[in-house]
C-alpha cells in the first residue's frame, strides 16, 4: 500500500503504517475520528487511525490506562467509568462548536491538546498524558515515556506531540494517568455580574483551599463554580465559598443534573454551537486578569473558562481578531471560520522569528519530506 | 564513567577565553583560578570530578547571553549549573568547559494573587519561592527533598519531583513560563501566565532537558493555596506485598492522598537507630498524608484505616498533635542521613508500575544477597518512583564498581517491568549508558534530533544524557 494524492489509507497496524509512510510519495491529512477539523490542510491523501484501536492497558490501582491512537474516546471514558475513574483533564468535544460528526479518538484528543474546564487545576491533556508512541516522516516508529507517572528519562517529547496536530508524527499509542471521579460534586452560580467582576470572583476562588475545579463565565451572565469530592466534604467547601464569595451576591445551587448539564455546555463551548448565521469563532488563551479587556476590545460573544485563562470569543465572519487586539501577551486560535476566511488568516498564531525558526526546525527534522498536514501550524 | 577528551585546541586558548569573559562579564563574575574552580569540580554525584576551564556567575539575562554567545563563537562547551544539587552528575564539567552557574540570579521579580503565579530569577532555590508567598497563604507545590538548597534552574533542567506529585504533579505540570538563552545568544520567552502553547509545546519539551537545549533565567511558576491542614498516618505491616496491595487498594477506592511514602525493613531498622522516631517493628511501612479541613481529613483517614484493615496491619498510628505528626515523619526524613552514618551509598531513582512492587523488591533483595551489598528501599509508593538506597564502602578497592553494577541491574529491572530509568533525577552522565536498556536507537535519535535545532553545534552539557557513541558524531561537528 502506498500514500498516493487523494486516496485514503487505513493501516491496520503500526508495522504496516511504518511502512506505508517509508513508502509514501505524497502529503496526507491524518484523521482519527474526523471531529476537530481546525485550520487548513493542502489537499491531498487522508491517512486514518481507525484501525490502530483498542485499549492494551489498563491498570485502575496504578492509575494508568495505554490505548492504540485511534480508539474512539467514548470506549475509554465508558472502560474508566466502569472502575470509578476518568481522564482528569475533561476532554473538550468540538462537535457541536463544528458541527461536526463522527466518534472522536483518543489520538486526535492528543494531538489537539483537548482540555476542558477541570483543566485549570487538573492540568491539560499534556499534563495527564504520560507516554506516546508515533512514526515520523521517515517511517521510524518512536516512543517516548512510558506507563509511569514519573519519568524523567531523556527529552519530553510525550509534550511535544500534545497539541502538534498530527504534523510531527502519527500516534500510534498514548499513556495516561488517571485520577478517581469523586462520588459528589456541586455547582454554585451567581447572576448577572460583568466579565470584570466575574474574572475577580473567579480568582478569589480560586485562590481559595477549597478546591474549585472549574470556574467559568457563560455569555449568558452565569458565573459557575465546580467543587468535587467525597459528598461530606463538597457539602462543607459549598458553604465556605459562597459565605466567602458573598460580597459578590447570593448564589444558587443547581441540581446534579442541571450541573453536569452546565459544565457540559462549557467544555464544549454549546453557546457558539455551529448552525445558520453562527459567525466565527476564536480562542485566546490570556492571563485571567487581561480577559475582560481583551474580551471588550474584541467586541461580539465571549464565554470565560479556566478562570479568565481562557476566552472562547464569537465575532462577525471573517474579523482579524489579532488585527483588533493589536499587541497582547498569550495567543489566539481561530477555530472555526469559513474557508476563505482561513485562507486570509493563520488559524494559528503567528510566531515570534526566534521561536518560529525553533518550531519551523523541529517540524522540518521529524518530518523531513512533509508528508504531515501540509499547511497546518504556520 | 567516561567522559570525552578535553580539546587541547580549547585549553591552548585558556588566556584569551577568560579575557574575552572578563570583558563581558564583571571581574568576580569569572573564576579561572585552578584553586577556585576546585568547587565547581563536581555536583551531587561526587564520586567523579573534574575542575572546569572556568567558572562564571552571571547576574542578568543579557550577561548570560553575553557568555553564551562568547563561548558559541570560540566553540567552547558550557555546563549550566543551578546549586549543583543533582545526584546524576548533570553539572559535572569537562575540563575544555565554562560552568555557567545561576547562583547569582535570585531575585523574585513578579508576585500574581490574582492569577496565581510567581516569576522568579532561575537560581532562587525552590524553597525560598514558598518563602516568598506562603505569607499569604500560597505555595509552590514540587518539593524535591534537596528543596533547601536546589535551584528552580536545575528542577527545570531535571523536571523535579518530590514526595507531594501525586496529587500535585512534577515541574513541568507547575512551569508556566521561561526566559531562555540559546546557545548562540538568542534570548525568548515560551509561555507566560497564560496556561497553554500556542503552537508547540517547546516550554515542556525544555523542562527536563537538562540544560542541553538552551538557560533559563527567568521562570513563571503556578503557585496554590495552601490547604487548610494536613495530616499524616503510619501504618506497619508483616510483608512488603502487603503494604504494595495497601496502596493500590487506596488509590481504588478514590483517595487522593498528597503523599504515599514506603520503607522496608533495612530502612526502618537503620532509621529507627539514627532517628529514634519510634517506628514499629514490621517488614513495611508507609506513611500516608492527608490535606483539607479536621472534618475531611477525618474522613479520608476513616477510609483509609477501613482499607488497611482488610490488610491485617502491624500497627496503625494517627497522629494526635502536630508533635506526633512531626515524629510520623522524622524518620522518612532522615532516612537518607541514616544511610549516610552507616555507610557510603548510591540512591537510584527508576518508577516502576505499582503494581510490580512486590516482584522488583525480591528481585532487589536477591541482587543484594548476590553482590554482597545491602540495599534499603524508601519510596514514593503512589507513583511508583523507588529510591533504592545501595551501601558500598568508598575505601574498599572496586567497592564502588561493584555498587554501580548492581545499580545498574536494578534500573534494567525497573525498565523490564514496564518503567524507566529515571522518574525524577535525571540522566546525567549516571544513567547515560543506560539509554540504551530503555531507549531504541531511533528514539534516541528523535531525542538528538531535538538538541540539534537547538543547539545545532553541540556545545551547551553535550557529554550528558546520549550515550556518548550515540551523540559522537554529533558533538566533533
Amino acid at each position: 500500500m502506498t500514500a498516493d494524492a487523494l486516496a485514503v489509507i487505513r493501516p491496520q497496524s503500526e508495522a504496516e503504517l511504518a511502512e506505508v509512510l517509508r513508502g509514501a510519495s505524497a502529503p496526507v491529512a491524518i484523521r482519527g475520528g474526523g471531529t476537530r477539523p481546525v485550520g487548513l490542510i493542502q489537499p491531498g491523501g487522508v491517512l486514518e487511525t481507525g484501525g490502530l484501536s483498542g485499549i492494551t492497558l489498563y491498570e485502575p490501582g496504578a492509575l494508568t490506562l495505554v490505548a492504540r491512537a485511534g480508539t474512539p474516546l467514548a470506549e475509554v471514558e465508558a472502560a474508566l467509568a466502569a472502575e470509578g475513574q476518568r481522564l482528569p483533564f475533561e476532554p473538550m468535544d468540538h462537535r457541536a462548536l463544528l458541527g461536526t460528526t463522527g466518534a472522536p479518538t483518543l489520538g486526535g484528543m492528543v494531538a489537539a491538546n483537548a482540555s476542558g474546564p477541570r483543566r485549570v487545576v487538573a492540568g491539560a491533556c499534556r499534563d495527564s498524558l504520560i507516554g506516546v508512541r508515533f512514526v515520523d516522516g521517515t517511517g521510524n516508529v518512536v516512543k517516548n515515556g512510558g506507563r509511569v507517572m514519573k519519568n524523567v528519562t531523556g527529552y519530553d517529547l510525550v509534550k511535544l506531540m500534545a497539541g502538534s496536530w498530527g504534523t510531527l508524527g502519527v500516534l500510534t499509542e498514548v499513556s495516561f494517568k488517571l485520577l478517581p471521579a469523586p462520588d459528589s460534586a456541586a455547582t454554585l452560580v451567581w447572576d448577572g455580574l460583568d466579565a470584570a467582576q466575574a474574572v475577580a470572583l473567579m480568582s478569589t476562588a480560586l485562590s481559595l483551599p477549597w478546591e474549585v475545579n472549574a470556574a467559568s463565565h457563560l455569555p449568558d451572565g452565569r458565573t459557575a463554580l465546580r467543587i468535587e469530592g467525597f459528598e461530606a466534604s463538597v457539602e462543607y467547601r459549598a458553604e465556605e465559598l459562597a459565605t466567602a464569595l458573598a460580597r459578590f451576591g447570593r448564589s444558587v445551587r443547581l441540581s446534579r443534573k442541571d450541573s453536569v448539564t452546565l459544565w457540559q455546555q462549557v467544555r464544549d463551548v454549546t453557546p457558539f454551537a455551529s448552525g445558520q448565521g453562527a459567525g466565527d469563532v476564536w480562542r485566546l488563551s490570556v492571563k485571567p486578569s487581561d480577559a475582560p479587556a481583551l474580551a471588550a476590545s474584541a467586541g461580539g460573544d465571549a464565554l470565560f473558562d479556566w478562570g479568565g485563562g481562557l476566552v472562547w470569543l464569537r465575532l462577525a465572519e471573517g474579523t482579524d481578531l489579532r488585527a483588533r487586539l493589536g499587541t497582547f501577551r498569550g495567543h489566539a486560535t481561530l477555530i472555526r471560520a469559513s474557508v476563505e476566511a482561513r485562507r486570509n488568516l493563520p488559524s494559528f498564531q503567528p510566531e515570534p522569528a526566534p521561536v518560529a525558526a525553533l518550531s519551523l526546525g523541529l517540524r522540518a527534522r521529524f518530518d523531513p519530506r512533509g508528508l504531515f498536514n501540509p499547511g497546518l501550524m504556520g | 564513567m567516561q567522559m570525552p577528551a578535553p580539546s587541547a585546541d580549547i585549553l591552548a586558548r585558556r588566556t584569551r577565553i577568560t579575557r574575552r569573559l572578563r570583558e563581558v562579564l564583571p571581574g568576580d563574575a569569572v573564576i579561572d583560578d585552578p584553586i577556585e574552580t576546585r568547587a565547581y569540580e563536581c555536583d551531587g554525584l561526587t564520586a567523579y570530578r573534574c575542575p572546569p576551564l572556568a567558572a562564571v556567575l552571571p547576574s542578568t539575562t543579557e550577561e548570560v547571553a553575553a557568555v553564551l554567545r562568547l563561548c558559541h563563537d570560540e566553540g567552547v562547551p558550557v555546563v549550566p549549573r543551578g546549586a549543583g544539587t543533582s545526584l546524576a552528575g548533570g553539572a559535572l564539567p569537562t575540563a575544555d568547559s565554562v560552568i555557567l552557574g545561576v547562583a547569582r540570579l535570585t531575585q523574585v521579580l513578579e508576585t500574581d494573587y490574582d492569577n496565581r503565579f510567581i516569576r522568579v530569577q532561575t537560581g532562587r532555590t525552590n524553597l525560598s519561592v514558598t518563602g516568598a508567598v506562603e505569607a499569604d497563604g500560597f505555595f509552590y507545590a514540587p518539593d524535591p527533598s534537596s528543596q533547601l538548597a536546589c535551584a528552580i534552574a536545575g528542577n527545570i533542567g531535571m523536571n523535579s519531583g518530590g514526595a507531594h506529585c501525586l496529587k500535585y504533579g512534577v515541574t513541568t505540570n507547575n512551569l508556566l513560563g521561561v526566559t531562555l538563552v540559546q546557545m548562540d545568544g538568542t534570548v525568548l520567552e515560551l509561555g507566560g501566565a497564560h496556561m497553554d502553547a500556542g503552537g508547540y509545546d517547546l516550554l515542556g519539551l525544555i523542562c527536563g532537558s537538562e540544560g542541553q537545549l538552551g538557560v533559563v533565567t527567568e521562570a513563571t511558576l503556578r503557585i496554590l493555596p495552601k490547604p487548610e491542614g494536613a495530616r499524616p498516618v503510619l501504618i506497619g505491616f508483616g510483608s512488603n506485598e502487603v503494604a504494595g496491595a495497601c496502596v493500590s487498594d487506596i488509590i481504588k477506592a478514590g483517595i487522593l492522598p498528597v503523599a504515599i511514602e514506603f520503607m522496608d525493613r533495612p530502612c526502618i531498622v537503620a532509621t529507627e537507630n539514627f532517628a529514634h522516631a519510634g517506628y514499629p517493628d514490621c517488614e513495611a511501612l508507609l506513611i500516608v498524608e492527608v490535606e483539607g479541613s479536621e472534618a475531611e481529613i477525618d474522613a479520608q483517614l476513616g477510609l483509609i484505616r477501613q482499607i488497611a484493615a482488610r490488610h491485617d496491619p502491624v500497627e496503625f498510628r494517627e497522629s494526635q498533635s502536630e508533635d506526633e505528626a512531626r515524629k510520623i515523619w522524622l524518620g522518612r526524613k532522615s532516612a537518607f542521613g541514616a544511610m549516610g552514618v552507616m555507610g557510603d551509598y548510591i540512591c537510584l531513582d527508576g518508577t516502576i508500575p505499582v503494581s510490580e512492587l512486590p516482584f522488583v523488591l525480591r528481585r532487589i533483595g536477591e541482587l543484594s544477597e548476590q553482590f554482597g551489598l545491602k540495599v534499603a528501599n524508601v519510596f514514593h509508593a503512589g507513583d511508583g518512583n523507588m529510591h533504592p538506597l545501595i551501601l558500598f564502602d568508598a575505601n574498599k578497592p572496586g567497592d564502588l564498581e561493584t555498587c554501580e553494577v548492581m545499580g545498574a541491574e536494578i534500573l534494567k529491572l525497573c525498565v523490564e517491568v514496564g518503567g524507566c530509568l529515571t522518574g525524577e533525577h535525571g540522566v546525567g552522565i549516571e544513567k547515560r549508558d543506560l539509554m540504551n536498556v530503555q531507549f531504541a536507537p531511533e528514539d534516541l535519535e528523535a531525542q538528538m534530533r531535538v538538541k540539534d535545532v537547538f543547539d545545532p553545534k553541540w556545545l551547551l552539557n553535550p557529554a550528558k544524557v546520549f550515550p556518548l557513541a550515540a551523540s559522537e558524531s554529533r558533538r566533533a561537528g
